[in-house]
């Protein structure tokens, strides 16, 4: 009796593992499907591919030659150095802004204090797309459109970090600032020496997010981009997609794909724990 | 380095915008530090005593009222033109940096004709750490150090720039009994050594009494007594400062003086000669009681607890503030338990009188 | 150190700066042009105020088709991308081996370029003259007819839209709802095991209650992210969204600011506005709906 009733219990359980374990899998085979798919056609040859009318799962002789295609049909090179380019400076630029702002916030009393941060807080509600509009007017004015400085003004804020960092600053003990007081400390010295290595997780985790915003940033760069010269990867793919190697050589294009989604992947592999703590904290795509 | 403190007086707005007015958080401070001694700030919490510390280290500037640090007044100078050490309570070590860079924080900051180069720095890091024996932990982060430990690289962390004050704000209150009182042994041995004028805040009387050469009451923001810690204990100025001080607290009872004697209830029990015919509130040191067949204050016993070298006696009275009042005796005295009433004579000079109204000693 | 009091503005200046500039009045502004009729771009001159830009947008076919498959988008992606994020995300709370290796791989798609990965979903689908897709191929293995999803009926691209954004958008999902399910305290399931309550029950009585704070903020951040769908639709059908009658309504914002039928601000501006009193709206619906439906 008793025995019967442990093994229901026991095959009722495993039959709930089965199940549970099935369903994960699929799940991950969706996702990582379309990146076995993007690297399986990238090394099929140009020729290889097309006479697939039913699609391989496998490359008979794969070949890197759709990478040097990738490289040099079109500029992908200058593509990524732009991204690149934009990237550091945006988040670089970023990080000092906020960082300032922050530390004003949570350090220094200043009569209006509570009000500005009230405000502050109050912009975190503006959408976007509301103001690139004009963003796009004023940048056109200032005649920055294919330019850096074009690309980069608009971004190198965030309200969101603004909040993230001051939260952060604000949990380092008040002590801590008088004994650096009484020593003659004076407050950018000890913005530089004390509460930018304490905040550093903080720091780290606010700029991997701004360089994931930035490598994947579409909306504004096609904006204010018409030129190849100033273009980002998420522009270049769409113009290589449009116009690309001159007729439609899809494992080329994959290739460009995969060269564009790998510094990311390989960033997230580097710093997995701190972009999921980060992005539970402060993402928010979805 | 003798501290003069004239008329000092902090005023902050009223926290609660709505409720309005002013909290008076140090009134009138007038008292000096002699140079070289170790002076305790004693009150209770929120009696202004960090408040008055913050002011004489300049991280607060006094509403009125002037600072001296012997001929000079340093009222207007910031902390770092001062030369003063502080010890905060959580010790404000930072936690980034080992116990050498904390130490030598302090020093990286000085500019000009006194800046040093690394070695020298290091060197009186050294020194700073023989003299809280810590020269075998430099290495580490604070968070891999005890309580005890993080304590004197704080004081070593105030102590490396040769401060003419040291200031040390509630330091023991985060260490466990144990390190307590071998922590303030090892205070007051720094400060014999170094001659450093020090100030010493605490809420902790015992602490207070144990290590200083001289203490300061307050509450409410003002000064209530300022003395040795003997003399304040034997001579307390009014109510406040006899139920502060003492462990077992004093036994309080409430009575009156008739024609030179002191009634309780309706026993006689000590003359008073010169107090004139008044209601009083008296203080009775639970030492100043005398197991005594015969002694004129009669009270319920309830219980003993014995301490070893000494034995309290815990007994009711009707007229004593609380209802219960603890004696000690010496261990000697038998007390006969099981009599429901024990008698006691008093001895003169631990008794106090205090004026019903304002507490004032009489 | 409390006379330099002003010393705290000169920290907030540049960040202050950069707001006002790129944040404050771009806010401003949208609602100045959204009023001025007949603007034009090159001579920057308008010939009155009026509300006909708003009626122009609202007449525009174009307007009316985003309007339409924007709110198809939230309808299907919403409440499918959540719940199937809920399920995936009680099913790794209860596993032990594997789960690390899962959680990274779903998060993979929250760090790819979405332009460059929709291509691979294009490529997926689309009917070319080579091949007629592994997707395709598979409906034909399974006894169906090749459809075009890319280039062909609306409904068919619809469907990789709406699949594509849930693939877009699972990873954020997944893990709020995992640390949220993950972070509930074990005594409350112990509790329940102890009184015999069935694993569903648990589930529908204590997990769904604990963590609806999060699912609701899910919700409302999805209704919002969905509202704004633009770069997917762009990563499956490339910039000529009318064209492949797949335009969003953030889609039609851009295109009237910018592009082949571009430099009209005016009716972008109206757009947007138009565009954020639906977000506003449902937004303020959904948190009336939660303030009622959670439960601590």
């Amino acid at each position: 009796m008793e025995n019967t009733l442990e093994k229901n219990h026991k095959a009722s359980a495993a039959v709930r593992k089965i199940i549970t374990y099935t369903g994960l899998a699929v799940w991950a085979l969706m996702v990582l499907f379309p990146f076995y798919w993007m690297i399986l056609t990238s090394v099929k040859s140009y020729g290889e591919y097309n006479s697939e009318y039913v699609p391989k799962f496998y490359a008979a002789s794969p070949t890197m030659q759709n990478y040097l295609d990738a490289f040099s049909t079109v500029p992908l090179g200058r593509y990524l150095l732009n991204t690149l380019v934009f990237t550091v400076i945006t988040t670089a630029i970023m990080l000092v802004v906020v960082t300032l702002a922050a530390y004003g916030f949570a350090r220094l009393s200043f009569p209006g204090k509570d009000l500005v941060f009230t405000c502050f807080l109050a912009l975190m509600m503006i959408p976007n797309e509301l103001v690139v509009i004009t963003n796009f007017v004023t940048i056109t004015n200032f005649h920055l459109r294919n330019s850096f400085t074009g690309l980069i003004l608009p971004s190198v804020t965030s309200v969101f970090y603004i909040y993230l960092l001051k939260e952060s600053f604000s949990q380092v003990p008040d002590a801590l600032y008088y004994a650096a007081k009484v020593d003659g400390t004076s407050d950018l010295r000890y913005l530089w020496k004390v509460m930018i290595p304490i905040c550093r997780p903080t720091l780290i985790t606010v700029g991997i997010l701004k360089v994931i915003e930035c490598w994947n940033s579409y909306i504004w760069p096609r904006l204010i981009t018409d030129e190849q010269a100033y273009f980002l990867v998420s522009n270049g793919i769409q113009e290589i997609r449009e116009n690309g190697f001159g007729r439609e050589n899809i494992p080329a294009m994959m290739a460009a794909v995969v060269v564009i989604s790998v510094p990311l992947l390989v960033l997230f592999l580097c710093f997995r724990e701190k972009i999921m703590a980060g992005v539970s904290r402060g993402g928010t795509k979805g | 380095m003798r501290v003069l403190l004239d008329k000092l007086t902090k005023i902050f707005p009223n926290r609660n915008k709505k409720a309005g007015g002013e909290v008076v958080a140090v009134d009138h401070f007038c008292f000096e530090i002699p140079d070289g001694e170790l002076v305790g700030l004693l009150g209770p919490s929120g009696c202004g005593k960090s408040t008055a510390l913050f002011m004489i280290c300049g991280l607060q500037k006094p509403t009125e009222g002037k600072i001296f640090f012997g001929e000079q007044d340093v009222t207007g100078l910031p902390p770092e033109e001062r030369g003063v050490g502080i010890v905060f309570q959580n010790y404000a070590l930072y936690p980034h940096l080992s116990v050498l860079q904390n130490i030598t924080f302090p020093l990286e900051n000085l500019k000009g004709a006194d800046k040093l180069t690394k070695e020298q720095m290091k060197e009186k890091a050294y020194e700073a750490a023989k003299l809280v024996q810590i020269e075998e932990l430099m290495e580490r982060k604070p968070n891999e150090l005890s309580g005890g430990q993080q304590q004197r690289v704080a004081i070593a962390r105030a102590l490396v720039k040769r401060p003419k004050v040291l200031l040390l704000d509630e330091p023991l209150s985060n260490l466990d009994a144990r390190l307590r009182l071998q922590t303030r042994e090892e205070i007051r041995r720094i400060q014999q050594e170094t001659g450093i004028t020090t100030i010493f805040v605490t809420h902790d009387q015992e602490e207070a009494m144990s290590i200083t050469d001289r203490i300061v009451v307050m509450k409410d923001g003002k000064v209530h007594q300022i003395g040795k810690p003997q003399e304040v204990y034997d001579d307390p100025v009014d109510l406040f400062v006899a139920k502060f001080l003492g462990t077992p607290p004093i036994n309080i009872f409430d009575g009156r003086v008739k024609s030179g004697r002191l009634i309780i209830g309706e026993e006689e029990v000590l003359d008073v000669k010169g107090a004139g015919d008044r209601d009083v509130t008296i203080g009775i040191r639970p030492e100043g009681f005398i197991l005594d067949e015969k002694g004129a204050l009669s009270c319920n016993l309830s219980r003993v607890e014995v301490m070893g070298r000494d034995v309290s006696v815990i007994s009711t009275h009707e007229n004593c503030q609380g209802g219960t009042l603890r004696s000690i005796i010496q261990a000697e005295n038998k007390v006969d338990l099981s009599k429901k009433k024990v008698r006691f004579s008093l001895k003169k000079n631990k008794v106090f009188l205090f004026d019903k109204e304002s507490g004032e000693r009489i | 150190m409390e006379k330099d009091q002003y010393k705290g503005w000169l920290y907030l200046l540049p960040a202050a700066l950069f707001l006002a500039v790129f944040l404050v009045y771009p806010l401003v502004d949208v609602f100045v042009y959204s009023t001025e009729e007949g603007y034009n771009f090159a001579s920057q001159t308008s010939f009155g105020t009026g509300l006909y830009n708003f009626s122009y947008v609202l007449h525009d076919p174009y307007f009316l088709q985003a309007v339409k498959n924007t709110f198809i988008m939230v309808v299907i992606t919403v409440p499918l991308s959540t719940g199937i994020a809920l399920l995936i995300s009680v099913g790794l709370c209860s596993i032990e081996p594997l789960r690390k290796l899962f959680q990274t791989v779903y998060f993979l798609p929250y760090v790819t370029n979405t332009l460059a990965v929709g291509l691979v979903f294009m490529v997926l689908f689309k009917k070319t003259a080579y091949s007629d897709g592994l997707v395709n191929l598979l409906i034909n293995a399974f006894g169906g007819e090749s459809v075009d999803f890319i280039d062909g009926p609306h409904a068919a691209k619809m469907f990789v839209m709406c699949l594509y954004i849930i693939w877009v958008v699972m990873p954020f999902k997944i893990l709020l709802l995992t640390s949220a399910i993950s972070s509930v305290n074990p005594n409350y399931y112990n509790a329940a095991r102890v009184d015999g309550t069935s694993p569903f029950r648990i589930f529908y009585k204590i997990t769904l209650p604990m963590i609806s704070p999060t699912l609701f903020y899910l919700i409302i951040t999805g209704f919002i992210g969905a509202f704004k769908e633009y770069s997917n639709a762009v990563a499956l059908f490339g910039t000529d969204l009318n064209a492949a009658g797949m335009n969003t309504i953030v889609g039609y914002v851009y295109d009237m600011l910018y592009g082949d039928s571009g430099g009209y601000p005016s009716y972008a501006s109206a757009a947007a506005i138009i565009l954020f009193t639906i977000v506003l709206t449902i937004t303020y619906l959904n948190l009336t709906i939660s303030k009622k439906h959670t439960y601590y």
